[in-house]
Order: C-alpha cells, then sequence, then structure tokens
C-alpha cells in the first residue's frame, strides 16, 4: 500500500510540475506538430489512399517518444542541479521506485502531444482518424505510454555518469521516429534494421495502435509492447543499484 | 582598431565561452549525427510517400540544419551572458556594438557552414547520392551564403533574448519554422499559397533552391538571383537585429530587466 501511494503521490507531483513549464510545453506539444505538419503536407502529395491517416496516427504518437527521450536522459541530472538527487538516493525507498513515477509522468506529457497533433491534422488537414475498437485503442496508447517510460527510466540510470546527457537523449529522438514505424514503414528498412526496431516498445506499442483503430486484434502487440517495456524496466532497476554503489563508493552523487 | 579587436578577437572568446556545445560530448551528437538522421528521416519519407529524390532531402536537411548552430549560438551571445552574470558587464562597455556583434556572429557562420557542409557530403555518401564534382564548390558558396542568412536571423533571435528568458524554446520555434516554410521538405510551389509567400521572406529558402538546381547542373551565374535574394534577407534580418538589440538594450537599461534570470 505504501508503495502505490508512492508511486501515485510522486507521479501526480511531477506530472504537475513537468506540465507547468513552458520550455516542456513547447517541446512536447508544438515541437512534435512541426514534424506532423511537414508529414501531413509531404504524404498529402501522395496518391496512395489512406496514407494521410497513416501519417496522422504516427504523427500523433510519436510525441510520446519524445517528451521521454528528450526528458529522461537529463532527469538525474536535473534532479542534482536541483540539489534533490541526495535526498532521493537517501530516502528508504528503492531508486527505481523513485524514478519509474517520474518518467511515467514524462511520457504521460506525450498524450497532450497526441490530443494536440491528432485535434492539427483534423482542424487544419481535415485527417480524421477513424478508430474502430475504442476500448482496445485507449489500452494501446496506455500501455504505450508505460512501456516508453520503462525505456526512459533505463536511459535515466544509463547515461547517468555522461555529464550531457541531455545531447544524447536529443539525438535519440530522430531515430526512434524513424525506426518505430511513426512515420516511414518497417519494410522500407533493411532487415537488420527490423531487428533494432523490434527491440524498442514503441514498435510494438505504434502496431497496436494501428491495428486497434482498424479494427484488427491488437493484443498480440500490446503484450509484446508490455514484455519490451518491462525488460527494459528490470534491466534499469539492476542498472540503478550498481550506478548507485558505484556512485556512493565514489562520493561523485553530487558532482555536476 | 579597436572595433577590429572587438570584432576578431572579442568575437571569438565569446564564441568559445557562451557556445557550450564545442564539447566534443554535445558537438558531436547534436551537431553531426543529429542533421545525419533528419535527412535519413526525411529521405525515407519521401521514398514512403513516393515524392521527390533521396538529392532533394540531402540537400534540403542539410542547408536547413544550420538553423541549429546558427539560431542557438546567437541567442546564446545574450542568454548566455546574462546565465553567467555578465550581460550587464558587457553592455556597459563603450564598446561599438555593431563591433561587437558582428564579431560574434563571424565563429556562428562558420559553424553553421561546417555542419551543413558534413551533413551533405556525409548524408549524400549513406544515401548513394552524387553529386557532380564541379558543382562542389558552388555548393560550398550556397550553403556560406545560407549560414550568413540564417545568422542574420540568429540575430533578431539574440535581440529577443533580451526581453526572452526561454531563448531555447524561442530558436526551436524559428527553427521548426523554418523546417516547414524553407522548403527544406516540400518543394515551395507545392506549399498553399500564403505558406509559399511566408516562405519567400525566410532565410535559407532561396539558398536551399538555388543548391538544388546547382546540384542538378546550373551554373553559378544561373542561380545568382536566387543567391542574391538570400544574401540580402540576410543582411536584412542582421541589420533588423542589430536594430533591435540596441532598442531593447536601451529598454533593458531602462526598466532594469537587463539581469532578470
Amino acid at each position: 500500500m505504501r508503495v502505490l501511494r508512492l508511486v501515485a503521490v510522486s507521479y501526480w507531483l511531477h506530472l504537475k510540475m513537468i506540465a507547468v513549464s513552458v520550455f516542456e510545453g513547447v517541446f512536447q506539444v508544438i515541437w512534435p506538430i512541426y514534424f506532423a505538419t511537414v508529414a501531413f503536407l509531404l504524404y498529402g502529395r501522395s496518391d496512395e489512399p489512406g496514407v494521410l491517416v497513416y501519417a496522422g496516427l504516427g504523427a500523433a504518437v510519436m510525441g510520446i517518444w519524445s517528451v521521454v527521450t528528450t526528458t529522461a536522459s537529463g532527469l538525474l541530472q536535473r534532479e542534482r542541479w536541483l540539489g534533490t538527487l541526495e535526498l532521493l538516493v537517501a530516502s528508504p525507498t528503492r531508486f527505481a521506485l523513485v524514478l519509474v513515477p517520474i518518467t511515467t509522468a514524462m511520457a504521460s506529457l506525450g498524450l497532450f502531444s497526441l490530443v494536440s497533433t491528432l485535434l492539427w491534422a483534423w482542424l487544419l488537414f481535415g485527417i480524421t482518424v477513424p478508430v474502430a475498437s475504442p476500448l482496445a485503442f485507449v489500452v494501446s496508447i496506455l500501455v504505450s505510454v508505460f512501456s516508453v517510460a520503462l525505456l526512459g527510466f533505463l536511459l535515466s540510470v544509463a547515461v547517468v555518469r555522461y555529464r550531457t546527457a541531455w545531447a544524447m537523449g536529443n539525438l535519440l529522438e530522430y531515430p526512434g521516429w524513424l525506426l518505430c514505424g511513426f512515420l516511414v514503414p518497417l519494410t522500407l528498412f533493411p532487415s537488420w534494421v527490423s531487428w533494432i526496431s523490434y527491440a524498442l516498445p514503441p514498435t510494438w506499442g505504434m502496431q497496436a495502435i494501428r491495428a486497434s483503430a482498424h479494427g484488427e486484434s491488437p493484443w498480440l502487440d500490446v503484450v509484446m509492447c508490455l514484455l519490451v517495456g518491462l525488460v527494459y524496466g528490470v534491466v534499469g532497476a539492476l542498472l540503478s543499484e550498481t550506478v548507485l554503489r558505484s556512485a556512493r563508493r565514489h562520493a561523485t552523487l553530487s558532482l555536476t | 582598431m579597436t572595433s577590429l579587436r572587438i570584432f576578431f578577437v572579442g568575437g571569438l572568446i565569446s564564441f568559445r565561452a557562451l557556445f557550450n556545445w564545442l564539447s566534443p560530448w554535445i558537438y558531436v551528437p547534436s551537431l553531426l549525427v543529429a542533421p545525419i538522421v533528419q535527412i535519413l528521416l526525411f529521405a525515407y519519407m519521401g521514398r514512403a510517400a513516393g515524392q521527390e529524390s533521396d538529392a532533394f532531402y540531402v540537400i534540403g536537411n542539410a542547408v536547413q540544419y544550420s538553423a541549429i548552430p546558427c539560431l542557438f549560438a546567437m541567442a546564446n551571445t545574450v542568454a548566455g551572458e546574462r546565465w553567467t552574470q555578465t550581460l550587464g558587464i558587457v553592455l556597459v562597455t563603450p564598446a561599438n556594438r555593431v563591433a561587437l556583434f558582428l564579431g560574434r556572429s563571424l565563429p556562428v557562420v562558420v559553424n553553421g557552414f561546417i555542419v551543413s557542409m558534413f551533413s551533405l557530403v556525409v548524408g549524400g555518401l549513406l544515401l548513394g547520392v552524387r553529386f557532380p564534382a564541379a558543382s562542389w564548390l558552388p555548393l560550398a558558396l550556397i550553403v556560406g551564403i545560407a549560414a550568413v542568412s540564417c545568422t542574420g536571423l540568429g540575430l533578431a533571435n539574440a535581440a529577443l533574448g533580451l526581453r526572452v528568458r526561454e531563448t531555447a524554446v524561442m530558436s526551436n520555434v524559428l527553427f521548426g519554422l523554418l523546417l516547414i516554410f524553407s522548403g527544406a521538405n516540400i518543394p515551395v510551389d507545392a506549399l498553399p499559397g500564403w505558406m509559399e509567400s511566408v516562405s519567400r521572406w525566410l532565410p535559407l529558402t532561396h539558398a536551399i533552391e538555388a543548391a538544388r538546381e546547382v546540384a542538378a547542373g546550373a551554373t553559378l551565374a544561373a542561380v545568382s538571383g536566387l543567391i542574391g535574394r538570400e544574401l540580402m534577407l540576410g543582411v536584412v534580418y542582421g541589420a533588423a537585429g542589430l536594430v533591435a538589440l540596441r532598442l531593447l538594450e536601451a529598454e533593458g537599461r531602462r526598466r532594469a530587466t537587463l539581469e532578470i534570470q
């Protein structure tokens, strides 16, 4: 019960903190819309039927990836600058339980981007995304958010020794957009690239979202998205303990 | 002589001090790898949509990406000084403001040129795009002019930095507008009418168009009109930026807001 309360309070607190930041707001809502606009203009010139719906759905979801990669990588550095990292580490709670709600709050902010991109597509480009199975659609989105949050958790601890981790996070934004099937079908890539794509939870999440929108069964993709995300979460939890031990031993926890 | 020293020495020192992306840990992922992935992203989108050639996206995005170093570095000439609490010290000096800010622009132009040329070469190699050997020199010239022109917009962006605290957001907003309107990924004449009109007044649009024509075999003389318009826009934005810097500096002094973080 204490754990659930911790997770819920931490999630809500960080969601409020992130949501009021102009910088985060612009990044998470407006930034993907720029790319969505280019995608709509570009795909709008194609004669293929249904291609704009494909682009609309993909562009809407890619904000979830953006928000996590661009902010999670700098998560620990930010706590360090705020002077709260030592307090978080010193608390009796497992470090993973402190970080996962934060990255989940970050990923949830991607939902703003999703809704705003769908509205943008509808209002300016007349693109309506038909959703055949609303329940499956919502479940697919929520599972995608959670899985991407777990990936963000691993990212945040993996780059903790890298003082300019934000640059690494920013770098991951475009490759994710390219490789996860948001705007480019995976069939266009060489087969070895597909292996990378399927190791990333948003690829499965995007497939689940598209399947549920088209009225097909998304459940296998939903389960795979969750499983891949959990693998990232477990690796992140193990890594976070190692990283913390190392930082404590070398007294580098608060070094900016 | 003092103005020349401020222009060259001051500009270089300021660039090294304030453009913290010069660390290879930031420079390589942000300014060398990111533009390549942007090129790949749009080239593959183009392939998926059956629109344009790979060369179209390589040139468009390589030139457009110079906006990142040019806009961000220029904004940092103000925001960076404010962050290190030296803005007041800089602005209290009697230094010639034109030499001061243009000096800070010169390394930015060189950096923007390097980023774009690197993207052009590596992006082309990765996608198997070959440009005629004779086109490389004119391409380099056009890319250099694009960097000048975008740095002109960067000067205006820097001026806004005297009033807007979130200069990174401002720079991203401008970068996004250039991505949509400059014709980097959609031919300007394929944009809706009002967007096409806007794009003609933005930096990079004419340079991208000229670079594509040169890569397709046109001579430099054939695209001189486009190059001239690009250069003119850069000068206009730069001049507007210098005037705005002067006005907003005076405003900042009057309202005592120069150093509010």
